[in-house]
């Protein structure tokens, strides 16, 4: 497995107050993603776990657009990655932030 | 050792077992008194619905009588049947149904071992071995989730890659020592020991519950197991509503 | 607390869900709580020398929530992560949860699809299967209802199978499937004769949720979807929970009965035909009302036994 890491900055600090969220599974095609609220600020790291080696640049290319562009700061994001798409990615990340913006109950 | 050889080692003193279209059943006599029951699978017969609800209703007479003597479960098997008819008529439930018996008789009083001596696979090992409240091996017995060139077909790995890997870790591969490695085999008997003595000082040892996954960290086969197991009973009584 | 995103729980597809959706839309609304959730990491320590991704839960949720304000236990297998299957872990955390249902005497919901044992850990996983299987008997023993809710894109094959054969009741959808050997475990090892696993309509008649309704292997049919589903489990909660001499007893009658009824049949519609079910052949392509309606009376149960 390949890991890979990126400590980025994020325009804002995400909303809400969820401590958790977690979207998708870890399948052909998919990825699952775990977002804590455990960060300072407009701090961001993303951790990668994947079986496809190589495409460390896509990566940072599709993590470092989205958190850019996105209230992601506080956030720690972990991936299991199953082979997923850069598209795919990007879905998953922004149903993640989603989440933990969403009102707790 | 062929089952009759077993039999005489188990029960010099007489033992009235027969076996018929492969399914052992009868009794033995312990040496010094009291008697066992006996059950089981020979020829590495696969295990279908008509096996399994025979040996379960022998188990249930057992229970009925309420004579609290232990059973021993002699296991060679294939794996489950693998048959359209099988499945059509709902083999899974006459497994649980054989498994579910076996733990009824223990919970019953009925202390139940099994000895794997030959071999054993998939949903026939889980109803019969590994429903035992011991099990037991002899030198020999070849247990196996899956045989190995099945598991190279579904993984789409190689045989030998297979193998390789296996060198690494005992949880996958089938095999005697990895399945005890795991936790599944209490003991394996020296077959150049009376078995008679070697099964009289295992039923002396006490009965204890399930603690397979205990045996197998302090084995090394399994190393998570007990701990999560542990960790989610704990959390559960802790946050109890 | 995870949340989850449930859009429309009132229609949401019990097949298509994934198992934290599932739970979510079972349980009454925010009472879940995980034990060991994937913010905890316990992972499989075993797909790595595979070079096989790992998921944070290893696939298998547990934890604790309320049913119409019951407490109860709740495991969820993922079906699309592993195929569903029995690792080291999955299995310890369900494991773990049947004991406590035990001690705390809460029942137990295990939302299964599962393709059974994982291979890359099959002895880890086979032996979770034999230490779940006892600590369901033991946890029913002492008077806990297990309920089994099938309708996965991996069905319940293998030794999830045994287990659902081991619980209190099943509920099951027209999508579930239980079986012990897979489609294409059976052609590979006895040829497409004895069974052609690319025969979908073969697949269903003979393992699917229908058949296993007629049959007596499931005790509860529903639509394919979460509310009918946790109606199903409501009602099962109020049922006696049993295992004894007696149920067993029942149940060995019960399935050498079959045996002498349907055990020359050649196939499903056969034995449907055989219990006076009207338009066996159509019984595939019922809506569910009307599939109800024509194996009501005539469908074998399990009511005193399993």
């Amino acid at each position: 497995m390949e890991k890979l890491n990126f400590k980025l900055k994020a325009p804002n600090a995400a909303g809400g107050t969820r401590a958790q969220a977690i979207v998708g599974v870890v399948a052909s095609g998919n990825l699952e993603v775990l977002l804590e609220r455990v960060l300072p600020g407009d701090d961001c790291t993303v951790d990668i776990a994947t079986a496809a080696h190589g495409f460390g640049a896509v990566w940072q290319a599709v993590v470092g657009d989205f958190v850019a562009r996105r209230a992601a700061g506080s956030l720690r994001i972990s991936i299991n990655d199953g082979g997923a798409r850069p598209d795919m990615v990007a879905l998953r990340l922004a149903q993640g932030v989603r989440l933990i913006e969403e009102p707790e109950a | 050792m062929m089952l009759a050889d077993i039999l005489a080692s188990l029960f010099p003193t007489g033992h009235d077992v027969t076996v018929t279209d492969d399914l052992i059943t009868g009794k033995g006599t312990l040496r010094g008194g009291g008697s066992i029951h006996v059950l089981g699978i020979a020829g590495e017969k696969d295990l279908g619905v008509d096996d399994a609800v025979l040996l379960a209703g022998r188990v249930l007479q057992i229970v009925k009588a309420g004579d609290g003597v232990p059973i021993l479960v002699l296991i060679d098997s294939s794996s489950q049947r693998m048959s359209r008819r099988d499945e059509l008529l709902g083999l899974s439930e006459y497994l649980a149904h054989l498994a579910k018996s076996l733990l009824l008789a223990e919970a019953q009083g009925h202390r139940t071992i099994g000895l794997l001596y030959g071999g054993s696979a998939a949903g026939a090992f889980i109803a019969t071995a590994l429903a035992t409240g011991t099990l037991v091996a002899l030198p020999g017995a070849h247990p196996a989730v899956m045989d190995l060139p099945s598991m190279a077909r579904v993984t789409k790995l190689s045989i030998d890659v297979l193998k390789a890997k296996a060198e690494a870790t005992p949880v996958f591969a089938p095999g005697l020592e990895n399945l005890a490695q795991t936790g599944a085999i209490h003991a394996v008997w020296d077959a150049d020991r009376s078995l008679a003595e070697q099964l009289l000082a295992l039923l002396a040892e006490p009965p204890e519950h399930d603690t397979r996954d205990r045996l197998g960290a302090d084995r090394g086969g399994r190393l998570k197991a007990v701990a999560i197991a542990q960790r989610v009973v704990a959390l559960a009584s802790a946050s109890r509503a | 607390m995870n949340a989850v995103g449930v859009a429309n729980t009132l229609s949401l597809s019990w097949y298509e869900a994934s198992a934290r959706q599932r739970v979510a839309a079972l349980v009454d609304s925010g009472s879940f709580v995980e034990f060991i959730g994937p913010e905890q990491r316990e992972m499989s320590p075993h797909l790595g020398i595979f070079d096989l991704p790992e998921q944070f839960d290893d696939g298998m949720i547990v934890g604790q929530a309320t049913l119409r304000g019951r407490a109860v236990l709740v495991a969820a297998q993922e079906g699309r992560f592993m195929g569903g299957s029995f690792g080291e872990v999955h299995g310890a955390k369900l494991t773990g949860l049947l004991r406590a249902a035990h001690t705390l005497g809460h029942d137990v919901l295990i939302l299964f699809d599962t393709g059974g044992v994982r291979l890359q850990e099959a002895n880890a996983g086979e032996l979770a299967i034999g230490e779940i299987i006892r600590a369901i008997v033991e946890a029913r023993a002492a008077g806990v209802k297990v309920i089994g809710l099938i309708g996965g894109r991996a069905g319940c094959y293998g030794g999830g199978g045994l287990i659902a054969g081991t619980c209190s009741t099943l509920i099951v959808s027209e999508q579930g499937r239980i079986s012990v050997s897979g489609p294409e475990v059976i052609e590979t090892n006895k040829g497409v004769e004895e069974f052609d696993s690319r025969d979908r309509a073969l697949v269903w008649r003979t393992m699917g949720g229908k058949h296993r309704y007629l049959i007596g292997g499931a005790d509860v049919f529903v639509d394919d979807n979460a509310t009918a589903f946790r109606n199903a489990a409501i009602a099962a909660l109020d049922d006696v929970g049993r295992f004894d001499l007696t149920v067993l007893e029942a149940e060995q009658l019960r399935l050498e009965r079959r045996l002498r009824r349907f055990g020359e049949a050649r196939d499903a519609a056969d034995i449907w035909a055989s219990l006076g079910v009207t338009g066996p052949a159509e019984v595939p392509t019922l809506a569910t009302e009307d599939f109800l309606r024509r194996a009501a009376d005539k469908r074998e149960t399990a009511d005193d036994a399993r």
